[in-house]
């Protein structure tokens, strides 16, 4: 058995808008990342992605707001700390993210070794500056970046360089937990390999011994990770590993998203895309029952009357729905047959 | 079946150089195409490779430094900006951003309005016109009673990028140029975006030219693809030939470095 790097218990997290209504975004996720372990996180743009990776920094700032949940770092409880004590001894060390405008995320005054020594004076404020430059030298050097970029501006760098240059700088720490929140979305495809390659790399060297990895692009997904979960409106609707969730979808809305991967292969110009009609429902005052009920094929009257819990379908895979998996897979098999007709 | 086909918009040796002396780029560099009606075009390159200045160039929007653009085989005249304007009928575009397509001091009444106004509709009656719009907004899933009064910047991007798409519907150009439509979108309503214009295209008959870098999205949509490298299209044919049986080197690695979910991606060769 694996150690556990990051286990999250019913974690629950709001927002508080200007007229003081309660926006849920994440609501009650529970998931664990094993060691030397990825997980996916995919779903539509709204679906709270984002904020769930906010919310397991632990690190809350108006208007967001912690409501419930443990979120467990290698067996240390990080869940309702001061934001000032989680900045020094959490951020880095345990847990590490890279936003999703990683490229703007540099200021484009100071040079490159600023930021280093920014994330290293942040957690031991008596570091020389020759051991600062000596650990970026070798990180970079590591990681197959060159040592010079230490030495220039952000502004001198390409989009791909200085997302790579940032995926470092998070790493520099040597993170329990790596948060990657979109961090190709911007570059075009031969950077995106790039900065993937470099999460591998950096995987099977243990420079991170776990990685959270969010996008929309579930072939991405597919190809980086161990595991996928997706999310909707703020719930986990389907969790199991990546050719499960990909090949054999469970929840209907993750079969939504399956059928609107766009990939360069040979059989795909005969497919009909799937799109999902209609919108993500509020999450001001989100429906009492299944969230996805409104825009699901197969949904039933007492769908919309009972919230669904998360059910477990053995071998780690669980989904939100109120069929059962024969019930939807027989569902799925019609369909398919309906449209070869 | 070559003889059938009507010639709606070529080019010969389309060039746009930026700068001069050593800070000279050149763009897009001698370019030839014949883009005939009623075919779904794609011109698929990196960052860079000079789509969008080509595109720019057709619109009119930037003159060719050398070149000539010819419409329905007819040397195009843009010299005056009323022969843009009268140009502007037969050629329209959907742009990346969705944000910044739209002029946000006008009410998105007032954008339709135009529309229909360019389409000499400006001495319809008031009960026409909405009808029109409204009937424009329908095909896109959006509801017209809930716009009015609204102005563009509350909507979402996705609402924005349909509300492009029922801009085209109500001025149905013979050409429409699709810059990167689907790339700030997510990719659940990517599909909807893309059946909406597909629909659109395959209804009015017009000529799509779909500029984008995903090439799962050029092979799904397009008639016929064009590789962009460095301002020079070094490939171009029908999709199966491009994508699944690459000539071209530069073609192989694009292929190479997409993500896909049937075979191997192959990290090593970056």
């Amino acid at each position: 058995m694996a150690n556990v790097m990051l286990e999250v218990r019913e974690l629950t997290t709001k927002y508080i808008t200007r007229f003081r209504e309660d926006v849920y975004a994440v609501d009650h996720v529970s998931l664990k990342v094993e060691e030397g372990k990825s997980l996916g996180i995919a779903g539509e743009s709204g679906c709270g992605k984002s904020t769930l990776a906010l919310s397991l920094m632990g690190y809350y700032f108006p208007p967001l707001h912690y409501t419930s949940g443990e979120i467990i770092i290698d067996g240390r409880n990080i869940s309702g700390m001061d934001p000032d004590e989680i900045r020094k001894s959490v951020l880095g060390t345990e847990i590490s993210y890279i936003p999703q405008s990683a490229m703007n995320a540099l200021n484009p005054t100071q040079k490159i070794i600023h930021f280093i020594e920014d994330v290293i004076h942040a957690h031991e404020e008596y570091t020389p500056p020759t051991d600062i430059h000596k650990l970026a030298r070798e990180s970079f050097e590591a990681l197959g970046l060159s040592a010079d970029v230490l030495q220039k501006y952000p502004v001198e760098l390409s989009g791909g360089m200085k997302q790579r240059t940032v995926i470092a700088i998070s790493a520099i720490l040597f993170p329990k937990v790596l948060i990657a929140d979109e961090p190709s979305s911007a570059l075009d495809v031969t950077s995106q390999k790039m900065v993937i390659k470099m999460l591998k790399y950096m995987m099977e060297q243990k420079l991170i011994k776990s990685m959270i990895f969010i996008t929309h692009e579930l072939p991405l997904l597919y190809n980086v990770t161990d595991d996928i979960m997706v999310m909707y409106a703020g719930q986990i609707v389907e969790k199991g590993t990546a050719k499960e969730t990909v090949f054999d979808p469970l929840h209907p809305y993750a079969k939504g998203l399956m059928g609107s991967i766009i990939v360069p292969e040979s059989g795909l110009r005969d497919v009909e895309l799937a799109a999902i009609p209609g919108v993500p429902p509020n999450l001001k005052n989100p429906p009492c029952g299944c969230r996805f009920a409104e825009r699901c094929k197969y949904a039933r009257p007492e769908c919309e009357a009972f919230s669904v819990p998360l059910r477990d379908a053995g071998g780690g895979r669980a989904y939100r729905c109120i069929l059962s998996e024969d019930e939807l897979r027989k569902a799925y098999a019609r369909e398919a047959r309906k449209n070869d007709r | 079946m070559t003889d059938e086909k009507k010639l709606c918009l070529s080019g010969s040796g389309l060039t746009k150089v930026f700068g001069f002396g050593h800070q000279k780029t050149v763009a897009v560099d001698h370019v030839d195409f014949n883009f005939y009606e009623g075919e779904i075009v794609s011109i698929v390159g990196e960052s860079g490779s000079g789509k969008t200045t080509l595109a720019k160039m057709l619109l009119g929007l930037l003159s060719p430094t050398e070149g000539e653009v010819y419409f329905q085989g007819q040397k195009r005249d843009i010299s005056t900006h009323r022969k843009k304007q009268e140009y502007w009928k037969n050629i329209q575009a959907i742009f990346q951003d969705p944000f910044s397509s739209y002029n946000m001091f006008n009410k998105i009444d007032s954008v339709l309005l135009d529309c229909i106004h360019m389409r000499g509709g400006r001495r319809l009656p008031r009960a026409k016109k909405v009808e029109l719009m409204a009937e424009a907004c329908s095909f896109v899933n959006l509801k017209f009673e809930e716009l009015t009064n609204k102005y563009p910047f509350e909507l979402s991007g996705g609402q924005m990028q349909r509300l492009m798409i029922a801009r085209i519907f109500l001025l149905k150009p013979k050409i429409l140029l699709a810059d990167e439509p689907t790339s700030m979108i997510d990719a659940c309503s990517r599909a909807t975006i893309l059946g909406m214009l597909l629909k659109l295209v395959f209804e009015t008959g017009m000529t799509l030219i779909f500029i984008t870098h995903d090439l799962g999205l050029a092979y799904y949509v397009s008639d016929s693809i064009c590789i962009m490298e460095h301002g020079k299209i070094v490939e171009s044919g029908s999709p199966d030939e491009v994508i699944l049986h690459p000539k071209e080197a530069y073609t192989k690695r694009l292929i190479n470095d997409v993500p896909k979910i049937h075979a191997e991606w192959d990290l090593t060769t970056v």
